[in-house]
């Protein structure tokens, strides 16, 4: 299906409009290419180059002598899989937490008519408007006060209040059809029942987009867990690169850092469909 | 539904007839049991909205006003830390970095990305290739491409530079220069979070009546005309709202510049987020730290309360 857009398949069409369009068509995918692919292609080739050569000039495009040993050592030097376990722990901790709590209240929100339900949203819905990143000191302060400092409690719970993922469950759980959980309550099935056997099996769509969030999310975030996590076995992957960054031999940092991209981006190329959708349908309905 | 379960049906409501409605005292009773149960589905998510959104909101407002040592006790000062925060030479640095940053993230990464959508929008080959790539650095997380570009940006080794002597064109300091390393770090954020921007406006473009396109051709319009009288008309409400959304982000920024330069050189890259960063650990000053983060917040939080004013009656009237 192609509808009409800028220029008209006619003009397309001509011996001319032929000719530009697949000038532009190679000049964008060589754009791409370069300005894209070949940062990541630098960064996966340049772990397997020996010390010397990713350190000369003019580079090599190509390693002379393939070597695995930069991954190896970013494995075993960086303690990699201590910190890719910490991260797991975080990201699922706070994709577990959102769900189970998240949805719960915005089931609540939606269907249960509780007392100042409206004062309640209107309390979550104001967070929209505090930037996040401006109050992670005092919400440091707090955890620091809980005595969460050094603990996955501290990244899991504040991710339940996200706003926007709870609003985006309530707006998705308004359309259900009342007449089928009222259905479901003639049959003498409870909220809880209701709820895990009719709502959620409904909501698998939004379930899976605010997973997506919830996860990708915990796994960029970068100064929260730097403030949280002071103790080196406790912190995540993003923090550990950092901190590790200074004494570490350059191959062997490329390698750690494409150990840290590989779990997110292959979750991206297997989900792509669904993300890339997400992101022009979300932003089109506002 | 299934023979038994139909007959378990029929049997409960056998069981339980609807009837006259029960007697005052127990329906009271039952509309308690109800929010009870309601409450009981709130109770998770509002005791973490409660600690970790709403206090901390109140308590930035509170610790600006006070000398806060975290488990000592509070002692208010007025407006002290505010002062002592203005007269803090970083601060004109961090504010003129972050409101500069944000300018240059406008100009840089604004027009780019929408020109890349128009671009997109008009090839009909390899379209999921594109759209993929595009956004294969968002997916990078940011600490990386952070590492990258700085691994980039070398002025020795650095492949930036080795990409100019390419080029023939004179090497440059990138980021640790004072008056190149601003320009640098937008450079970077750009092209980490770019992608997202060009999805979100090829949405927009797909949505815009190729009649509209037609009747402007026939009127002899050229390209750049039906871009400017067609396209740019048709998606000037995502321009704005992206627009505002970026201003929003790029304000926070902290993660390029405490990975690349920290902070360098001469205070060229400190931003407003990283003074705060500052203020709390390396300064131990909790009362400075809250005072800046009080500012961020009014002036973050007048841009998003635009933002979501907009959205909703966009979305209304749609």
């Amino acid at each position: 299906m192609s509808t009409r857009t800028l220029l008209s398949p006619a003009a397309l069409a001509r011996p001319r409009g032929k000719a530009a369009y697949w000038t532009v068509f190679t000049g964008t995918v060589l754009l791409f290419v370069i300005a894209f692919l070949f940062p990541v292609y630098w960064m996966v080739t340049g772990a397997m180059k020996s010390a010397d050569e990713v350190a000369r000039t003019p580079p090599t495009l190509v390693p002379e002598r393939w070597q695995v040993s930069g991954y190896t050592d970013a494995w075993d030097l960086m303690q990699l899989p201590t910190h890719l376990w910490n991260t797991v722990v975080q990201a699922a901790g706070a994709w577990l937490f959102q769900l189970v709590f998240c949805t719960a209240a915005a089931y609540a929100l939606s269907k249960l008519r509780p007392a100042f339900g409206n004062v309640i949203l209107g309390g979550i819905l104001a967070t929209l408007m505090v930037p996040a990143q401006a109050l992670v000191v005092p919400k440091y302060l707090t955890v620091a006060d809980l005595g969460l400092l050094n603990d996955p409690v501290a990244i899991w719970l504040p991710a339940v209040a996200n706003a926007f993922n709870l609003y985006l469950l309530k707006r998705f759980f308004d359309q259900l059809p009342r007449d089928v959980l009222e259905a479901a309550e003639m049959d003498g099935a409870g909220r809880l029942r209701t709820l895990w056997s009719i709502v959620l099996p409904m909501s698998r769509p939004v379930l899976g987009v605010v997973s997506i969030f919830a996860l990708v999310a915990v796994w960029q975030d970068f100064l929260w867990p730097l403030m949280v996590f002071s103790d080196t076995d406790k912190q995540p992957i993003s923090v550990a690169l950092v901190q590790l960054s200074q004494n570490i031999p350059l191959t062997v940092l490329i390698a750690a850092m494409v150990i840290a991209s590989i779990p997110m981006v292959a979750m991206f190329l297997a989900f792509q469909r669904h993300i890339i959708a997400g992101i022009g349908a979300g932003s089109t309905k506002g | 539904m299934t023979d038994t379960a139909q007959r378990r049906t029929v049997a409960k409501v056998a069981v339980h007839p609807v009837q006259a409605p029960p007697p005052a005292g127990d329906r009271r009773r039952r509309r308690l049991a109800d929010q009870a149960r309601a409450y009981g589905f709130l109770v998770g998510g509002l005791v973490c909205f409660a600690l970790f959104s709403w206090y901390p909101a109140i308590r930035a407002v509170v610790i600006a006003f006070q000398k806060y040592t975290p488990g000592g006790e509070p002692e208010w000062v007025g407006t002290a830390n505010f002062t002592r925060v203005f007269a803090d030479p970083e601060f004109t640095a961090a504010w003129r970095n972050t409101l500069t940053f944000t300018l240059l993230a406008l100009l840089i990464g604004f027009a780019i990305p929408f020109v890349l959508a128009l671009v997109l929008n008009e090839l009909r080959h390899a379209k999921a290739f594109f759209r993929v790539v595009v956004y294969l650095p968002v997916m990078i997380p940011p600490v990386v491409s952070a590492l990258l570009w700085k691994w980039f940006y070398d002025p020795g080794t650095g492949l930036a530079n080795e990409a100019l002597r390419f080029l023939h064109l004179p090497t440059s300091n990138w980021s640790n220069g004072a008056d190149t390393a601003l320009v640098s770090l937008v450079i970077v954020a750009t092209w980490a979070n770019m992608g997202g921007t060009v999805l979100i406006y090829l949405a927009a473009l797909q949505a815009i009546p190729g009649e509209l396109y037609e009747a402007a051709e026939l009127d002899g319009a050229n390209v750049l005309q039906r871009v400017r009288h067609v396209t740019i008309p048709q998606t000037r409400f995502v321009i704005l709202m992206l627009m505002l959304l970026q201003i929003i982000a790029t304000m926070q920024v902290f993660t390029e510049p405490f990975v690349i330069t920290g902070g360098g050189p001469e205070n060229a890259t400190v931003t407003v987020l990283y003074l705060i960063y500052k203020y709390a650990f390396l300064y131990n000053d909790f009362g400075g730290a809250c005072a800046l983060s009080v500012m961020l917040l009014v002036l973050l939080g007048a841009f998003s309360s635009v933002y979501l004013r907009l959205t909703r009656t966009e979305g209304e009237s749609a």
